[in-house]
């Protein structure tokens, strides 16, 4: 599934040229695969009128019937409406025996691989009506973030959940996200400015397979910015713009866009800069701790990387945050600041939201929480990486996330709240005997 | 004398957002006693095209970094950049690769 990038909205069009090139029965090549065009339309974030918003969506409509490929149009407004197992790691697929590669091909090529669309497929794919209402949602939600670089970090996260929950659903396996080398370079360098040092091997890599069973790849990110810009205006590649939360804006309105301000400067006096950055971040690998398993408290419940604050004493990490606490205990009303990292949870979520789960006090003896008369807070931070921490800290209030975060917050909080219990009764993997 | 001289200016990739969306514009540029050049090129537009915000198109003498410029076609790094001299009937194409606009 190919992912139109917004910005210069022909990099996905680019890339859909080497996918046909890739996929005629002409080209020796291994690969063979049926790809698909989505489509998230963010013009309720950025602030776009109903009328914009469905002119853009029909020049791109256009633009994608052309391709003969299935195509998705989703809205921004339905990452409200995710069910928590988007910020949840699924199995990868096991792998086949490598006997049945040769049966697969040769199933795929019998099979009408050109993609030719049906009246009743073009149907389903039309942009659904956008209610005001959650549309009022979600830019109060953008707008809760006080700056514009927390802005744009979480509507990143957002269209991130809703691109793998969009692919899971319609049965793709593989996302292709358009980064091309210059955006990546950037995005290395924003990343590490804003405390992403730990993720940078799968924020910037060909693939990243932090979603399990959904990978996604880059497979752009070999071309700079000038070399598609060039390709798309000589081979006359329809291109369609779509103004972006920094659109417009001075170069130092957010840390993404001083970044990206800064190498662009830089590449026009020096011209290997780029191509620099982005053979270091080849080089870039995610080590696998020991503690590497699967298990949800090990995992970000945003960004889904593996979490980076659970580190020994004498690390940046504690040095940060020891600094913090001084100059927080130092300050008075020091406490205003806790206050957003907490949410109080309604009283009726609780049992209902795991589906049949037991709330955990229940089996302690306790009251179960649907009947206690103060509402749960939930300390996000603890679920959080560094950098996820930070973006929620500059948010006013965590109230207005969308429920599927808040409700796998709560869970892990109740699951950790329970390993916390029983934890003398646990077995340890180093325990021998005994 | 230089007699004047008609381009046609093409913006794309978010540049036209300052022009008011337009994205071709035929232009023709008065005679003058030199010949005119990208340099004088790029003052003239601001003068007389540019709707708004100079500084996220132009940067001293010059585009801003970020913005590619496409004479007849051709990197315009190929044809001296600002000291290339305009003849009549050139196709001048700037494209923004940036993603703030």
């Amino acid at each position: 599934m190919c992912q139109m990038q917004r910005g210069e909205c022909s990099c996905g069009h680019q890339s859909r040229r080497y996918i046909l090139q890739g996929l005629s029965q002409n080209a020796h090549k291994k690969l063979r695969f049926l790809p698909g065009i989505v489509y998230i339309d963010e013009g309720g974030a950025v602030g776009q009128s109903v009328e914009e918003r469905q002119r853009t969506v029909a020049e791109l409509q256009a633009v994608f019937k052309a391709t003969g490929f299935p195509f998705h149009m989703v809205p921004l407004e339905e990452v409200l409406d995710l069910p928590s197992s988007v910020v949840v790691m699924a199995p990868s697929p096991s792998e086949p025996p490598a006997s049945a590669y040769k049966a697969a091909v040769d199933h795929f090529i019998q099979s009408d691989s050109s993609g030719c669309l049906t009246p009743q497929y073009q149907e389903q794919t039309l942009l659904p009506e956008v209610q005001e209402s959650r549309t009022q949602v979600l830019q109060q939600l953008i707008g809760s973030a006080k700056t514009l670089t927390a802005r744009q970090d979480l509507l990143n996260t957002l269209r991130q959940h809703l691109l793998v929950h969009t692919a899971r659903t319609k049965g793709y396996s593989k996302l292709m996200l358009g980064d091309n080398c210059t955006r990546l370079a950037v995005k290395l360098l924003t990343s590490l400015s804003l405390g992403r040092g730990a993720q940078l091997a799968q924020d910037t890599g060909f693939s990243d397979s932090r979603y399990g069973d959904i990978i996604l790849v880059r497979p752009m990110r070999d071309y700079s910015a000038k070399e598609i810009a060039y390709y798309n205006y000589m081979f006359n590649v329809t291109s369609v713009f779509i103004p972006s939360l920094d659109t417009k804006t001075t170069d130092k309105a957010s840390i993404q866009r001083l970044t990206e301000s800064f190498v662009t400067k830089l590449q026009a006096d020096f011209p290997s800069t780029v191509s620099t950055i982005y053979r270091t971040s080849e080089k870039l690998q995610t080590a696998c701790r020991s503690s590497c398993t699967a298990d949800h408290p090990d995992r970000c419940l945003l960004c889904m990387c593996a979490l980076d604050t659970a580190v020994e004493n004498a690390s940046a990490f504690q040095a940060t945050l020891t600094s913090e606490q001084l100059s927080q205990s130092k300050s008075l009303g020091a406490t205003r600041t806790e206050i957003p990292r907490q949410i109080r949870a309604p009283v009726e979520q609780c049992c209902s939201s795991g589906g049949g789960e037991d709330c955990g006090r229940a089996e302690t003896g306790g009251d179960c929480c649907s009947s206690a008369k103060e509402p749960e807070t939930i300390d996000l931070k603890s679920l959080l990486c560094y950098s996820c921490q930070l973006t929620i800290k500059d948010m006013a209030s965590v109230e207005h996330l969308p429920q599927y975060i808040l409700s796998e917050a709560q869970k892990r909080q109740r699951r950790y709240q329970m390993r916390e219990e029983i934890s003398e009764f646990l077995l340890d993997d180093g325990d021998e005997g005994d | 004398m230089a007699a004047p001289i008609a381009i046609h200016l093409e913006f794309g990739g978010g540049a036209e957002l300052l022009f008011n969306g337009v994205k071709e514009h035929h232009v023709t540029l008065p005679s003058q006693s030199e010949p005119w050049d990208v340099k004088q090129l790029l003052v003239w537009i601001q003068r007389n095209l540019l709707k708004e915000r100079p500084e996220l198109f132009v940067q001293g003498d010059s585009v801003r970094p970020g913005i590619l410029v496409l004479i007849n076609d051709a990197d315009w790094e190929l044809m001296g950049e600002l000291d290339y001299q305009l003849q009549d009937q050139d196709n001048i194409v700037f494209i923004s690769t940036l993603h703030g606009g």
